[in-house]
């Protein structure tokens, strides 16, 4: 449920690095508690963001909840697929329900996130 | 403080999310909004609705003390016939929105919404002091199940032991029993499908839904919790107390001029709607289907050329439809179907259309 090789962040999201890059998606304790995901709202490709701050919207069909940058960096890739098919953050929270990748700046923001363990004590 | 309904149990064993909503633990849901949403469109679901307040009225004037209160006709019922009224306040805006059920010449029953249970529990007491009626507010001993979809009679006959085809819509039977239990069923409901709703007090009210439940396997009953019942009402075009109806929004403007009726003998504020349908509404409720990608939720402004002209009310994704749907309070000549509005959504201006309420009618 919540895969070794990730990192993960008190808002319930993951990170993935791959080739330079952080892939950015929500866990699945996250799209748990959000319900049927039937809207996301992504960023354009391109903007830049802080540690922290607000990138996006995702919609359940009673709640809506921000999406925040696990790092601070510019937006390299969002996942278009997510809207004709949010319910992907449901059904493949790691996989096909991916929300954005971001270009990373400072490597050691990543050290400030929890791995696998730390991330499911917070849940307990 | 947080009260558990008799059938809190049940909510947990079948794997319920139970959140807080009116001072009880209910479940949100169980497996999933759109899932239980879709169960009551084809099959048939069943909701814990005891959370909602029920009050009896009995005595030599326990009519007029019902009239006094509502705004709709309830000297028009004959006994066990269910009416659905506004109470409103003097000036026309709304204490709530409720049932009236007919169980005798001089007996009646209120079913009000649970959030607004001490609220009109108080408007009740203070304005029938005059009136020769005993009230009693029979909330915390009556539990009540919602049985709703087209499958839902079908179910039910299997367990009542009477002919549910002379319920009619808006009817009630007092008289008939579930698992040996006497209870109260009328042809009612907060879907837009057949259903039913079956009353009983605390204590036997979970044999009676045990009794459901296990007929139920057959039909694939749904339990189904409070999200499904909110985006079923929805997209019914029913009026949820707090979006589309509260103490600044009047019946007129909300659509229930059938559910009004400023031709009986005096009640609590019908002058000021006499005064509202002789100078005409401003604003009224209309749906809306947005065409640009987003979901209109309570209280996003709505716009017409830059210039504020209302507010949403209720705003969902349709499960049924497929759609992102709106429910408005805007200005009277934006609300025509085929007008063009604007929704601002967080930093976004997204277009959206008037569209015909309800957004579903079943066949």
């Amino acid at each position: 449920m919540y895969p070794e090789e990730l990192k993960y962040t008190d808002d319930h999201e993951w990170v993935r690095v791959e080739n330079g890059k952080a892939y950015v998606g929500l866990t699945h304790y996250a799209q748990e508690q959000l319900g049927d995901v039937v809207f996301v709202e992504l960023p354009d490709v391109g903007e830049e963001f802080e540690m922290g701050d607000s990138f996006g919207v995702v919609e359940s069909v009673k709640t809506v909840s921000d999406l925040f940058m696990p790092i601070a960096g510019k937006v390299v890739e969002i996942n278009e697929d997510l809207e004709d098919s949010p319910e992907a953050v449901n059904e493949e929270p790691y996989g096909q329900g991916w929300i954005i990748a971001i270009e990373i700046e400072d490597e050691s923001q990543l050290d400030q996130l929890m791995d696998s363990e730390a991330y499911q004590k917070t849940l307990e | 403080m947080t009260s558990e309904t008799p059938l809190y149990e049940r909510h947990v064993e079948l794997g319920g999310k139970v959140v807080d909503f009116a001072g009880y633990k209910l479940p949100v849901q169980y497996s999933g909004i759109i899932e239980e949403h879709k169960a009551v469109r084809n099959g048939v679901g069943i909701f814990d609705v005891s959370h909602m307040g029920e009050f009896e009225f009995k005595g030599p004037q326990a009519l007029d003390a019902v009239q006094k209160l509502i705004a709709n006709n309830a000297a028009k019922l004959e006994v066990n016939q269910v009416l659905y009224t506004p109470m409103c306040y003097p000036d026309g805006g709304v204490v709530d929105d409720l049932l009236v059920y007919r169980l005798g010449e001089d007996r009646f029953l209120f079913v009000v919404n649970a959030a607004n249970l001490d609220k009109d529990w108080e408007w009740v007491q203070e304005n029938t002091k005059d009136f020769d009626a005993e009230i009693e507010n029979q909330s915390p001993k009556t539990g009540q199940v919602a049985l709703q979809g087209p499958k839902a009679q079908e179910l039910l006959q299997k367990v009542y032991e009477r002919d549910l085809d002379s319920i009619k819509f808006f009817w009630l039977d007092a008289e008939g029993k579930i698992a040996g239990q006497e209870c109260m069923v009328s042809r009612t409901g907060y879907t837009g499908e057949d259903g039913f709703e079956i009353y009983a007090p605390n204590e036997t009210i979970v044999d009676i839904f045990d009794a459901i439940w296990e007929a139920g396997k057959k039909f694939n009953l749904q339990p189904c919790g409070l999200g499904a019942r909110d985006t079923l009402r929805f997209e019914a075009g029913l009026p949820l107390y707090g979006h589309e109806l509260s103490p600044d929004i009047n019946p007129l403007e909300a659509r229930l001029k059938i559910f009004i009726d400023l031709e009986k003998e005096d009640f609590i504020g019908r002058d000021s709607l006499m005064e509202v349908r002789e100078k005409g509404v401003e604003r009224r409720i209309a749906g809306i289907e947005m065409k640009d990608k987003g979901i209109p939720r309570q209280g996003y402004p709505v716009e017409v050329d830059g210039e504020e002209v209302g507010f949403v009310t209720s705003g969902t994704f349709s499960p049924t439809l497929e759609k992102n749907l709106g429910i408005v309070m805007v200005k009277k000549e934006f609300a025509k179907t085929g007008s063009n509005l604007d929704i601002r959504i967080r930093k976004r201006l997204l277009e959206a259309e008037v569209v015909k309420l309800p957004f579903y009618k079943r066949r």
